[in-house]
């Protein structure tokens, strides 16, 4: 794609976003120099880098319940929180690099940290496995085509520890430890920049009110009780 | 065969606020100086923006910390448990790199008082025999407010500190904190702006007859020239400080302060990506002759020192001292030994509020905003009546508003469109009321070497044994209903609280504090300290550990102005005496 069509993107871009918000103001001495992000693909589009088919369905059907479509403001999936997950997977996060992953392993309180040798790419593997077990089992279906009353009470059951993957012969994962990781990276991917491939068009801070990136408020600090009036803006120059 | 490299007169252990302070003095004093930093380096360019304002990266990838696979630390609350290590960080985030947690730090530069110095003296004075707990350790740090004052002012200028006196020579200022210990001089620079949490937290301590004042800050108010030519610009706010390098030139740090200057100088050099595993021994255990480090590609090296510096963090030097057999490790059971002896840490609780009208604007803010007031330290109230010792600082402070970490109200659905309703309702309407207490040092809060899991370079885990006692349950439970008192004031639509009290034990997996100190503590005995009162070593004379390691407990300020000060002063006695006839400073 030439620079050229690039620079008309985002010129529309802004222009969209002034039409929303009064002024753009940044402090002194500070460029935005990188493009504006690239219209993301759709979802469907997405070929994961981690996930496997099976699994890839799972995170899509999960994600829409953890943080659903419905309401105001995007769902997990239509701010791609999936990507986040599958590239976070893909790279430092999934494979533990900076964690302390010597054995032995010893299982102890839980107020001790998490004591098991997976990294969280295997806590997906396991996770999403076992909960697709334990779903065929109790309702003869994958945990994806399953409506959405059931995959809430799947996932509640998983956050509960209601589901028992020992008794499915998992040596160290607590069914609540897959849960709490996968709605922690949910979190994340709604939030984190759309560097990382979720926050999709800064959505879900256009949602709460959060400025992003701007990093300068000296004009606004002492602006008490008033709504901040400017959109965000992210670490690629995105602007909303 | 390690290699061996030429020798230096002294070798610094670990490059942030202690290790840059240490170079700055040593290579005034003529000698030639070389620190040793574990982790990466940090310039100007890791912090250029808009890097800094990426809260996945730094809150929750925890880019500037240090890495478990490095350094883990095992973890266990009582002598019974066996330690488990800590395979990812979560209570406590040390830092990493040229800068270390001086790189990622708030900011909060606040003095401890005179008698947080001289706690054991000041219990003596105003406790009843039985009124503490038998098996707590306090003691005095064997240094006087009006030797540290000239040092904590002097760092201070350094750090271009932002705030409100409130005790200039003994006169009490207003506005200031009535309850500080006299300053020989004002604060460098005004307070930074307030914000509306700010506000309503000063009217509603002062309706209840509390001294507030707002936080003593290291994110600058204004431009400042510290004494060593180095330029702060004015904080804009950017809402991304705590666990964040400053994008903005306007946070103290090692790096904005310090080592820019330092590095000009050609008797200093420093190697990153050093991690020193032990300090040589002369053959009769006196004196250190140098430091064994592992560097970046594998290599073991030797390098000669005439003095060593353990500046590294204060869990860290406790380590090194331990596997370098300097001093004698602790023994909770014969209660001998003082090396890993007096572990101690703070202890935090809040009431979160939620103002349905309100907008707070949290990501409009310094890491260090916010306001305190410093009533209830020690001797500024009766604690001997309500059985416990310390005090706390009570605040309401406002470090940013990144969206991953947005508090929710406790009853709020943790997922689904409930969560999703909750964000947008709630976001930007938030306050919180906060203590951050003392924690008073105990015969098994300690730290020594783990039996078990070792680094990547064979040398033992460190092992932490640390609970909450009930000392600090009971002053938890006294500030909790101080806080709630001013909850009350305010009237917020939605309240929660979290505060340790009763039967609560130290979890490892949410964060809790990075103000880990003791372990190799200060002080006029020998018997009960690992570092005489100019912080060396008393077994190997030219060993030398300037470090929150040295507090003999803890007190309720943030710990960075004295281990600032400490270091001045442990730099100012090898200069002006040690140099000159290199031996102990004090005799045993």
């Amino acid at each position: 794609m030439s620079s050229r069509i690039q620079n008309r993107q985002r010129r529309d871009f802004i222009r969209g976003s002034l039409t929303m918000i009064p002024a753009i103001t940044l402090g002194s001495g500070v460029t935005l120099t990188a493009q504006a992000a690239e219209q993301a693909p759709a979802l469907s589009d997405y070929s994961p880098l981690f996930f496997n088919d099976d699994e890839w369905a799972f995170i899509l059907a999960a994600c829409d319940r953890l943080i659903p479509s419905q309401g105001n403001g995007p769902g997990a999936l239509e701010a791609h929180v999936p990507v986040f997950i599958d590239r976070q997977l893909d790279g430092d996060y999934g494979h533990a690099t900076d964690w302390y992953m010597e054995g032995p392993f010893v299982a102890g309180s839980p107020d001790l940290g998490f004591q098991y040798p997976y990294t969280p790419r295997e806590v997906y593997q396991r996770g999403i496995a076992l909960t697709q077990r334990w779903c065929q089992q109790t309702h003869g279906a994958s945990f994806d085509a399953l409506d959405a009353q059931t995959r809430d009470q799947v996932l509640s059951d998983l956050e509960k520890g209601n589901i028992d993957f020992a008794a499915m012969d998992e040596e160290w994962l607590p069914a609540a430890d897959f849960f709490s990781g996968l709605l922690q990276n949910t979190h994340e991917g709604y939030f984190a920049d759309p560097i990382y491939g979720g926050n999709r068009h800064m959505g879900p801070w256009k949602m709460v009110g959060f400025p992003g990136a701007r990093g300068s408020f000296r004009d606004w600090v002492d602006q008490h009780d008033v709504e901040y009036p400017l959109g965000p803006v992210s670490l690629s120059g995105e602007r909303g | 065969m390690a290699i061996q490299k030429a020798p230096v007169d002294a070798v610094i252990v670990g490059l942030g606020w202690s290790g840059s302070i240490m170079g700055m003095e040593l290579t005034d004093a003529g000698l030639n100086v070389l620190a040793l930093e574990r982790g990466a380096d940090r310039t100007h360019e890791d912090f250029a923006y808009p890097k800094p304002a990426d809260e996945l990266a730094y809150g929750y990838r925890h880019k500037m910390m240090q890495k478990p696979k490095q350094s883990a630390v095992t973890i266990r609350r009582g002598l019974d448990e066996r330690a488990l290590p800590q395979r990812k960080l979560g209570a406590f985030l040390p830092g990493d790199g040229v800068g270390g947690a001086g790189a990622h730090w708030t900011g909060v530069l606040i003095r401890p008082t005179p008698t947080d110095l001289a706690l054991k003296s000041f219990a003596d004075e105003n406790f009843e025999p039985g009124v503490l707990q038998e098996d707590m350790q306090i003691q005095d740090f064997g240094v006087s407010w009006d030797e540290l004052e000239p040092h904590f002012t002097f760092f201070e200028k350094v750090c271009g500190q932002s705030g409100t006196t409130g005790n200039l020579n003994g006169e009490i200022q207003e506005g200031g904190d009535p309850f500080e210990g006299p300053r020989s001089e004002p604060y460098p620079l005004p307070a930074l702006q307030d914000t509306q949490n700010t506000v309503m937290f000063d009217k509603a301590a002062r309706q209840l007859g509390y001294h507030p004042f707002p936080n003593p800050s290291a994110n600058v108010s204004r431009a400042w020239t510290n004494p060593y030519g180095m330029q702060l610009g004015p904080c804009n706010y950017c809402g991304f400080c705590s666990k964040y390098g400053c994008l903005n030139y306007s946070k103290a740090s090692p790096q904005t302060c310090i080592l820019d200057a330092l590095k000009r100088r050609s008797n200093f050099e420093y190697r990153t990506h050093a991690n020193v595993t032990r300090v040589e021994l002369a053959p009769d255990g006196k004196t250190a002759t140098g430091v064994t480090y592992v560097d970046g590609d594998g290599n073991e090296v030797f390098q000669p020192a005439d003095i060593v510096v353990l500046a590294s963090y204060s869990l860290n030097n406790v380590r090194l001292m331990l596997n370098s057999k300097i001093g004698k490790p602790y023994d909770p059971i014969s209660r001998t030994g003082v090396v890993g002896r007096n572990y101690a840490y703070q202890v935090g609780g809040g009431i979160s509020m939620y103002f349905d009208d309100i907008e707070f604007n949290p990501f409009a803010t310094a890491g260090a905003t916010g306001r305190m007031f410093n009533d209830f330290s020690p001797g500024n109230f009766d604690s001997a009546k309500h059985g416990f010792i310390g005090g706390a600082k009570m605040h309401s402070s406002q470090a940013t508003g990144t969206p991953i970490s947005m508090p929710l109200p406790k009853n709020t659905p943790k997922w689904g469109v409930g969560y999703k309703e909750a964000l947008q309702k709630h976001y930007g309407h938030h306050m919180k009321l906060s203590m951050t207490g003392s924690v008073m040092s105990y015969r098994t809060n300690m730290l020594d070497l783990d039996p078990t899991w070792k680094d990547p370079y064979g040398m033992p885990l460190l092992r932490m044994t640390f609970d909450w006692k009930e000392n600090e349950q009971k002053l938890s439970m006294f500030m909790r209903d101080r806080l709630r008192e001013i909850a009350d004031i305010l009237k917020p639509d939605y309240r929660d609280e979290s505060f340790q009290l009763e039967g609560s034990h130290f979890k490892v997996t949410s964060y809790v504090s990075t103000h880990n100190v003791g372990g190799a503590v200060m002080g006029t005995d020998p018997s009960t300290s690992a570092v005489n009162r100019y912080l060396q070593s008393w077994d190997v004379h030219n060993v030398f550990v300037p470090s929150g390691s040295a507090f003999p407990q803890n007190f309720q300020a943030n710990p960075t102005d004295l281990i600032g000060a400490l270091t001045y002063w442990c730099a100012k006695k090898i200069r002006e005496d040690y140099l000159k006839n290199p031996g102990p400073l004090m005799s045993a």
